[in-house]
């Protein structure tokens, strides 16, 4: 018998470009082994090899010292590999024990026995510890405890290497904690875990060993207590290669009023007591992790949230943001986090996407959209931003995610914006594209718009922020000047501290 | 350079499928049915004229399911307005007050239905099959099932039997209400808005539409082209009936689907759905022509709306490859 519960050999994969270029990595049994990177650095194709989303190029995988063919999430699933996914994959409207036994019913005569489902899940459940009826709904569950389920649910189909991706990002401190009881629980029963998260506190606190990614190859690995936060984050930005987005250093008048201020803005409970201001002209970065509430802030001056509390002045003027049709009308525009949900509808065209906003100011006699002006703005956008498209007419989600991506902002550029709100622009983007839209950001800022930037990628906030604000849970936590800030590593320390 | 290659897939063969299918049927029932009188002028335009009612209903029945929305309301509002435009002529014998309450009638259950939906977060389904119950029993109670004769002839004249230089009015009133369909639908931000509101509500609401707003607003518009159908219905047959309209939701449904709107919302076709709703009259008086009981008529219009509706499925399929 091997030590390790699962060894991959040489693994490779490309994209076009590789992502994978040749990585070892090995799990033992009953431990908790933390995978860390930036982003891009293949993390996440990775754990897709692993579990059966994606096929390697190359490479050899062994589970329990055999060689192991995974070609499908069933073949990962039969040597007991489960993956307690970001967004959760349980069934809301029906119960912890129907959902533990989903697809492997348990019948009698005919019928579902579901007096034994109920007994053998509650045995599941407390052998872990975790304290819930069989027979409650899903749906009625908090996330923390909803998480614990599908990890019990991959327990009980005897699953012994778990992979849990950020699971601590939208849970509270207690629930944190659960988990964590959970995690040792799982260990002690000889179940390995692979960790994968940017919460290096939790990383060092929780974890066996470590594997540090980078520019897709293992830039090391070892055990825990050799590693601190600093050699951590060391090895995760060293030599790191790729298309730097290096800083240009530009101005603005620092003295001019602001443009907006935000006092005590309260989303909800969790994020409250936000307060910053942006100058005309002035690109100003969001940084912290998963769940810092960074997206909520600029959802709720896109009037997407009801403000608890708090005061937002533009120009000094207090204005009041109830709707999104307030913050548009305000001179607000946001660039949704996720493009294919929020940004555009799908089954349209370029060009009904681009003038969705705009729509009602199009209009000939303030009655039928001019089709002829409508047809020459959407032209220019593809002409200005450099979208690669047949024509305009042509379906969008037949583009490129990084073209997507251009006329999400066209169609807020047509609304001619003041401040201008860009939540992960470039997540799911391609490298010329990602530097296409950075460009563009800073253009903007040099025609005296304020830009609000959310990014978790470090490079790129470094790259084009006059001043980067940081939060954690909810709080801001530091707010530094692009100047001061000397490399990525100290913005990277300051996101993983609580205050 | 573009091949003919990609501009052949280009073309979105769903969005003509209708009109494919409409032109196949005709030349079949021609050359089948054309010694019985199907290609007869007189009989031309009675298949337009008895699907007058279905037609003008599918006009917002377009922006309703293209909003991403259902209505099984219009049937029940039709006899429940023809029934209060006979009652107030009747009674008073002013037509222009039996065409403002009928109207107003069907303004009213469409709001009601839109708060259900929107405020209430009811599935339009749900919200609008209880509203047709309560609807058409509202319409067998007002005269105890009893049916309620016009005699206003001029009301009969403008909204049922008369023509003008020989066209029925019928088919000019069709004619008037997809008009300004296909003009409100294609050429203002409100058509644009209903799509965008099917399309995906989540990113319509980014960008800045009131989705609440223009939802109630399609069901209003239901609820007022339904109750307009329902006057044609009292002027054409001269009477006030609970019963007029039984069914026709299932047939505007059908008429919008086959003109080439998705049920799931983000497409439509005004003018698709006329051809759907004519589509299926033709079917219909085809059906009878060939003496078929209406047993077997109520069969194949079954099996015709389903090949029909499956075809241009397959074909949609094929397009998103």
């Amino acid at each position: 018998m091997s030590d390790y519960a699962l060894e991959m050999r040489r693994i490779e994969k490309s994209f076009a470009v590789p992502v994978l270029k040749g990585v070892d990595f090995a799990v033992k049994k009953g431990e908790v082994h933390a995978l860390v990177g930036g982003n891009g650095a293949g993390k996440s194709t990775l754990m897709k090899i692993m579990t059966g989303v994606y096929s390697k190029d190359a490479g050899e995988i062994f589970i329990d010292g055999k060689t192991a063919v995974i070609n499908n999430i069933h073949d990962a699933n039969r040597y007991g590999i489960a993956m307690i996914f970001q967004e959760l994959s349980l069934i809301q409207t029906m119960t912890v024990a129907e959902n533990i036994f989903l697809g492997d019913e348990v019948t009698k005569n005919g019928v579902r026995d579901t007096a034994y489902m109920n007994r053998r899940s509650k045995e599941v459940l407390s052998s872990l510890g975790i304290n819930v009826e069989p027979n409650t709904i899903v749906g009625t569950l908090s996330v923390g405890m909803s998480q614990m389920v599908e990890i019990a649910k991959a327990i009980a189909k005897e699953a012994k290497i778990l992979v849990l991706d950020e699971p601590t990002a939208s849970l509270s401190d207690s629930e944190t904690e659960h988990l964590f009881r959970l995690i040792a629980e799982l260990k002690s029963k000889g179940v390995s875990m692979i960790y994968i998260s940017h919460r290096m506190n939790e990383i060092l606190k929780v974890a066996d060993s470590i594997t540090i990614l980078r520019d897709g190859l293992i830039a090391h690995t070892d055990q825990i207590e050799n590693m601190d936060l600093n050699s951590i984050i060391m090895h995760m930005l060293k030599n790191k290669e790729g298309k730097k987005f290096d800083w240009v250093e530009r101005d603005y008048d620092e003295q001019a009023p602001d443009l907006l201020t935000v006092e005590h803005l309260k989303v909800n409970d969790s994020i409250a007591d936000i307060s910053f201001s942006l100058k005309p002209g002035e690109i100003l970065g969001f940084a912290g992790l998963m769940g810092s509430g960074r997206t909520e802030i600029l959802e709720t001056l896109f009037g997407r949230r009801r403000m608890l509390d708090g005061v937002v002045k533009l120009s000094g003027k207090k204005i009041s943001l109830n709707n999104t049709k307030d913050a548009i009308n305000a001179g607000f525009a946001l660039i949704p986090e996720d493009r294919r949900k929020q940004g555009l509808v799908l089954i349209h065209t370029v060009k009904e996407n681009a003038i969705l906003p705009r729509v009602t100011r199009l209009c000939r006699k303030k009655l039928f959209v001019d089709e002829k002006q409508a047809n020459e703005m959407v032209e220019n956008n593809v002409k200005e931003l450099n979208i690669i498209t047949d024509n305009i007419h042509k379906r969008i989600n037949l583009l490129s995610g990084g073209n997507q991506q251009k006329v999400v902002l066209a169609k807020w550029l047509n609304m001619k914006p003041e401040i201008i709100m860009l939540d992960e622009p470039t997540a799911g983007v391609d490298i010329g594209a990602k530097a296409e839209i950075i460009d563009l950001i800073r253009k903007l800022a040099n025609e005296k718009k304020g830009v609000l930037f959310v990014s978790s990628e470090l490079t790129e906030l470094m790259a084009v922020c006059d001043r980067i604000i940081v939060l954690y849970d909810g709080r801001i936590t530091g707010s530094l000047s692009r100047r001061e800030l000397k490399a990525e590593e100290e913005l990277q320390h300051a996101i993983q501290q609580k205050c | 350079m573009r091949s003919s290659k990609s501009v052949k897939k280009n073309i979105q063969w769903d969005k003509y499928m209708v009109y494919l299918i409409f032109i196949s049927v005709f030349i079949v029932f021609a050359i089948v049915l054309g010694d019985k009188g199907f290609l007869n002028k007189n009989n031309i335009i009675n298949i337009l004229r008895q699907t007058a009612m279905i037609s003008i209903m599918a006009v917002a029945g377009t922006f309703v399911m293209a909003a991403g929305q259902i209505d099984l309301t219009v049937g029940a509002i039709a006899a429940m307005t023809a029934m209060f435009v006979s009652l107030i002529l009747q009674s008073t014998n002013s037509i222009i007050l039996a065409i403002l309450v009928g109207i107003g009638f069907g303004c009213i259950v469409g709001f009601f239905n839109g708060v259900l939906v929107t405020k209430f977060g009811l599935p339009a389904f749900l919200a609008t099959m209880g509203m047709m119950q309560i609807v058409r029993g509202s319409a067998m109670w007002i005269t105890d099932t009893s049916a309620v004769p016009i005699r206003n002839e001029t009301f009969c004249k403008v909204f049922g039997i008369g023509n003008v230089a020989g066209v029925p009015v019928l088919i000019l009133w069709t004619a008037f209400f997809y008009i300004a369909g296909i003009i409100v639908f294609n050429k203002t931000p409100f058509g644009r808005h209903t799509l965008a509101t099917g399309g995906n509500e989540t990113a319509a609401q980014y960008s800045g539409v009131n989705t609440t707003k223009i939802k109630t607003a399609v069901f209003m518009m239901s609820g007022v082209f339904a109750a307009f159908a329902g006057i044609l219905y009292a002027g054409r047959l001269q009477a006030g009936r609970y019963s007029y309209g039984e069914g026709d939701e299932m047939s505007v449904i059908a008429a919008v689907v086959l003109g080439g709107t998705s049920m799931a919302g983000g497409t439509g076709s005004v003018i698709g759905a006329l051809f759907g709703s004519v589509l299926m009259g033709m079917i219909n008086n085809a059906l009878i022509l060939a003496n078929l009981s209406s047993a077997q008529q109520t069969i194949v219009k079954g099996i015709i709306i389903v090949l029909a509706v499956a075809m241009s499925n397959i074909v949609q399929k094929k397009n998103k490859r």
